[in-house]
Formats: C-alpha cells, sequence, structure tokens
C-alpha cells in the first residue's frame, strides 16, 4: 500500500470537468512532479491533496488513512505558494514558529525548532526580520521552513519557483531537493518547467486536459514519451512529417529524402502518414559515425545562444533544430549554406 | 501656469483657513482688553462638559468595536469567497450617506418605543444601545470602505491558504493574520468613526441621551464665546484623530516601505 493515494480524483467546477479520473501512489519520502500547460489540472489536483478543494468523486489517503473530508487544518500537510504567502506582519521566527503555535506547542519547543529551521534553509541570522526586508529566494526559502517546522506527513510545493529569477531558481531547486532527501518527506512539486521537474523529482506525471499523460521517471519521460503531446511537451522536439513508402524494410519519405527505421513501422502500411520525432542532441550537422541517416537541406536560421549553437535546417517543406557547441576556432554555419544532417534510427521516436 | 496653480493654492489654504482663523479668534476675544482663554476655561469647568464629552467617547469606543466586529469579517469574508456580493454590500454601506440619520432614528422610535413588541426604549441602556447601533450605520461607509481598502494590500486567499495548511482554524486566521494586517486600516476607519460620533447631535437629541452633540447645540443656543471655544475644540479632536491615523501607519514596523 502506497503512502499516499490519489485514487479516481475527479474535480467539475460547473458544467466543466477539469480533473478526470486521476490515480496516482507516491511511495514515502519520494519527490514527485505534476508537470504540465497552464489548465491541465496540476493545481487543482494538488489542492485537492491539500484540503482547498473538494474532489467531485474519488478518495486521498495519507499513510492508509483517508482525508478526503477533513478540513485542510487537519490533514497535517504543508504547504509552499507560488506568492511566499509569508505573514507579513510576523518576523521570520514567528513565522516559522507559527504551524507550532497553533497546535500549543511550548514557547521552549517553538525556539528550538525555528532555530533548527533557520539552521536548515542557512538563514540563522535574519530571524528578526519582516518579510519585506528580504529578497524573494530568501522569503521562500523561509515559506519552506514554514511548511516543514510542524514536520508534516506530506510537503505540497505549489510551483514555488516561478516568482524567481533564474540563478536563485536554480539554486533554490537544489536546495529544496536536498532538505527533501534530508528529511525524506514525501513532496509533491507543482510546476510548468520541465527543467525543474526532470531535475529533481523521482517521478513525474505529467498531465494534459485534467489526465495523467504518462507518470515515469524523469528519463523514461524525456526518452520514452509514451504520447504525442508529451514528446512535444518535454523538451524540445522536432516533428517531421513522413510516408511510409517499405513498410517491411522500414523506409519513409521525408521531403525529398528517405530514411529507414527498421522494426518501427510495425502495423504501418504504404502510404500511411508518419511523425517522426527527433530531440535536437540527437541530430547531427554531417556526417557522423553511428548516425546512418541522412536527410540533405539548407541552413534556415542560426541562433547564438552562448555556449550552444542552435541551427534550423530546412528540408522542403520540413525544418529541424539542432544544438551545435560552439567553438571558436570555427565559426558557427551560414544562413543559406547547403547541409546534410545526419542522426540514428534509434533516436527516432515514431508517432502515429 | 504656474501663478494660476499657486493662486489655487493660496485661494482654497484662505477658503479653509480664514473660518477656523476667525472662529478662533473670536473664541480667544472674550474680554475687551485683550486675548485670553476664558472661554476654554469656562467650557472645561463645566461639570456637563464632561460628562456629555466621557458618554460620546464610550459611545464612540463602543460603536468602533462593534462596527470591527461587523465590518472586519465582513470584508474578509466577501474578498474571499464572495466577490461578487461586494457592490451590494458596497451600496448598502453608503446608504447612511443617502439617508439621513432622522429618518433612521426615526424609524428606530417608532419600531421600538415603549408600546412595540421591542421595547428598547423603554430602558436608558436599552436606548443606549439604540444609539450605538444607529452610530455604527452613520459609521460603515467610512469604516466598511477603510478596511476593504487594506484588505485590497493584502492576498487575502493565499495568507488564508498559508495559515490553513499551517493547522490554524477561521478564528486564529481573522484575528491573528488578517486584522494585524488590515490595523492600520482599521485604525483609520476607527479614527474617522470618533471624530463622526463625537460631533453627532440627532441621535442623542431624538433618543434624548446626554451626548457630546447636544451639548454644543445647548452651549451654541445661549452663549456667545463658549461655543466657538467647543467648536476649536472639537476640531482639535478630529485633526487629533487624522494624526492618530497618520502616527499608526508610521509606527507599524511591518507596513514601513523598503527604503
Amino acid at each position: 500500500m502506497a503512502f499516499l493515494e490519489l485514487k479516481g480524483l475527479q474535480k467539475d467546477f460547473g458544467p466543466l470537468r477539469v480533473v478526470k479520473d486521476f490515480n496516482l501512489d507516491i511511495e514515502q519520502g519520494e519527490f514527485v512532479s505534476f508537470l504540465g500547460p497552464s489548465g491541465c489540472g496540476k493545481t487543482t489536483v494538488l489542492r485537492m491533496v491539500a484540503g482547498f478543494e473538494e474532489p467531485s468523486a474519488g478518495s486521498i489517503s495519507v499513510g492508509g488513512k483517508e482525508v478526503t473530508r477533513l478540513k485542510t487544518s487537519q490533514r497535517d500537510m504543508g504547504m509552499v505558494f507560488q506568492a511566499y504567502a509569508l505573514f507579513p506582519n510576523m518576523t521570520v521566527a514567528q513565522n516559522i514558529g507559527f504551524g507550532l503555535k497553533v497546535r500549543g506547542a511550548s514557547s521552549s519547543e517553538i525556539s528550538a525548532r525555528v532555530t533548527e529551521m533557520l539552521k536548515l534553509i542557512q538563514l540563522d541570522q535574519l530571524a528578526d526580520r519582516y518579510p519585506y526586508q528580504m529578497s524573494g529566494g530568501q522569503q521562500q526559502r523561509v515559506a519552506l521552513a514554514r511548511a516543514l517546522a510542524p514536520q508534516p506527513k506530506v510537503l505540497l510545493l505549489d510551483e514555488p519557483l516561478s516568482a524567481l529569477d533564474a540563478k536563485v531558481r536554480v539554486s533554490l531547486r537544489d536546495e529544496i531537493r536536498a532538505i527533501q532527501k534530508r528529511l525524506g518527506i514525501t513532496t509533491i512539486f507543482v510546476t510548468h518547467d520541465q527543467e525543474e521537474a526532470l531535475s529533481i523529482s523521482d517521478r513525474v506525471i505529467v498531465m494534459y486536459q485534467g489526465k495523467a499523460e504518462q507518470v515515469g521517471t524523469p528519463f523514461e519521460i524525456y526518452n520514452r514519451p509514451a504520447t504525442k503531446f508529451v514528446a512535444n511537451f518535454v523538451g524540445t522536439l522536432n516533428t517531421l512529417e513522413g510516408t511510409v513508402t517499405d513498410p517491411s524494410a522500414g523506409t519513409v519519405r521525408v521531403g525529398t529524402g528517405e530514411v529507414v527505421l527498421k522494426g518501427k513501422l510495425n502495423g504501418s502500411k504504404a502510404g500511411d502518414p508518419v511523425s517522426l520525432a527527433l530531440r535536437p542532441e540527437a541530430i547531427s550537422l554531417g556526417r557522423q559515425p553511428g548516425r546512418d541517416a541522412m536527410l540533405g537541406g539548407e541552413i534556415a536560421e542560426v541562433s547564438f545562444l552562448g555556449s550552444v549553437i542552435r541551427v534550423r535546417v530546412g528540408l522542403g517543406q520540413e525544418s529541424v533544430s539542432l544544438d551545435t557547441f560552439n567553438s571558436p576556432a570555427s565559426p558557427p554555419p551560414a544562413v543559406g549554406d547547403k547541409a546534410e544532417i545526419s542522426f540514428s534510427p534509434e533516436d527516432v521516436l515514431v508517432l502515429h | 501656469m504656474k501663478v494660476f496653480a499657486w493662486g489655487a493654492f493660496l485661494f482654497g489654504c484662505l477658503f479653509f483657513a480664514l473660518p477656523l482663523l476667525g472662529l478662533t479668534e473670536f473664541s480667544l476675544s472674550m474680554r475687551r482688553e485683550g486675548y485670553t482663554f476664558d472661554a476654554y476655561r469656562v467650557v472645561l469647568a463645566d461639570p456637563q462638559f464632561r460628562s456629555t464629552f466621557l458618554y460620546s467617547v464610550t459611545a464612540a469606543i463602543a460603536t468602533i468595536v462593534v462596527g470591527i466586529l461587523i465590518v472586519v469579517p465582513t470584508a474578509y469574508w466577501i474578498r474571499l469567497r464572495m466577490p461578487w456580493l461586494r457592490p451590494i454590500v458596497e451600496f448598502i454601506t453608503l446608504m447612511p450617506l443617502v439617508i439621513p440619520a432622522i429618518v433612521i432614528v426615526f424609524g428606530y422610535i417608532r419600531l421600538y418605543n415603549t408600546s412595540s413588541i421591542l421595547p428598547l426604549m423603554g430602558t436608558t441602556a436599552g436606548t443606549t444601545l439604540l444609539l450605538i447601533c444607529g452610530f455604527t450605520v452613520l459609521s460603515l461607509p467610512y469604516m466598511y470602505r477603510a478596511v476593504d481598502t487594506g484588505m485590497r494590500t493584502i492576498d487575502v486567499g493565499t495568507l488564508t491558504e498559508a495559515a490553513q495548511s499551517l493547522g490554524a482554524g477561521w478564528f486564529t486566521i481573522l484575528f491573528r493574520i488578517i486584522l494585524p494586517n488590515v490595523l492600520v486600516a482599521v485604525l483609520s476607519g476607527a479614527f474617522l468613526t470618533f471624530a463622526i460620533v463625537i460631533g453627532e447631535f440627532v441621535f442623542p437629541a431624538l433618543l434624548n441621551l446626554p451626548a457630546f452633540g447636544p451639548y454644543m447645540q445647548i452651549v451654541g443656543a445661549n452663549k456667545a464665546y463658549e461655543p466657538m471655544a467647543l467648536a476649536v475644540i472639537a476640531f482639535g479632536i478630529t485633526w487629533g484623530c487624522m494624526g492618530l491615523i497618520q502616527l499608526v501607519t508610521r509606527l507599524q514596523k511591518h507596513t514601513q516601505v523598503k527604503r
């Protein structure tokens, strides 16, 4: 039996069903991310777990005990919000100690726990500051400490990094993961940022239109997307539209070229349209050993991104983007140059 | 253009200041030989002044407490759960500005007189209760607007959810999270209420209660210099209230602006 069980969760807002038959088992100490575009229902599921929304159907249990109809204040879950939500009238120490205070802990107990939490987030020197006197990153760390102070069973993170700038986001992301691992707390993290989800999660749940499209490890989600949506949503993906020419030989016509994809066209007939999906890192400019499939085209766009140069190659009606490392010794290709791209048929995802 | 602006400013200042200066000057002219505070001395020494002033201050404090207890939870709940009701509540709270106090008090007299089902006017305590209810109604436009504006400056929904996730109940959320964060707004409303209640004449006069408003009227009808002194004192109280609003705003640690 899993530690946190979501069974057949459903949520309707008027005639609109925003969460449809959502099932998920989360093990104790696991870090799980809900990833999806805006409006996919990820926050609604989190809010149902927290108790802010009542499910229209289904059940939620924690540690074998059903909590579906329990009030938020009785669920013993810590939550961190996108907008920090620190109490402006309280100092950092008072904010962190609030949860313990409402639970009736003694002042010595509160003080000890606050000190421990401040050490955990490395902000011991800011105990007497008010929220307005701190940066966004510091405020979010305090919000994390506040959520963890009462030792909740589950930690819920609702896009906690979205309001922060890029550098702080990366460092705080690592910090959250390190703290979560140290405390071994079961955590649900909601984000629309795939890099965030892939980098810190044990498992990722990709959501779309109120349903879990795919549940898997970050490696599985990225490398073996189960649906076209997941393939498109997670990472950058080039999609080439092609036509099966000979299913037994595995040949597909793409633009004016042809590629051989042995064993990947199961059940296809000659003339069937197929979508071939390729990650930018799976494509090379020019012939590369081990990358036997080749297509010819023309450089359509070159974007200098610092350490990486992203090149878009036009293949007739289609185009693909690929990344090459920047090398000061060799200048990037010029727009209009003839180019060949190569890739391994193994790396192609055939989306029917 | 600049000259016109300064001219308008000067005109505005004179428009407001001259009557006040005249009033103050007259209140100090009780003796022919020069300025004196005699009028103030007479007013302050009058036991009726003290008793009516104390009565009105007590009524004002009671009004403020009742007002806070009604308005803060209402404004909070409307922001949190029923935003669609806001225009209706705003309209209701503005009614006392449209309906004269005399209409309300006559309504009270008809509804709660000694021959009615609920004869509140049969006792002094009951009549005082009616007075406080009336004052609360009069203060609604100021109190509700001040509190609602205060609520607008904080993220009521997220703060409530954060507190709930930490185990807090409604009472704790309202009185330990929401109220302290809108305290400046509540105090603004409270001081405005105080200023209005202190000088209110219609309610206590028609309910026959010994408040400061009717006392000012009696003094004004029978004496020359003392009413002017009283008016200056009343102005002083109002301005003192405004000053207190500013002071409280500045002293609130957590609302100080980042410098």
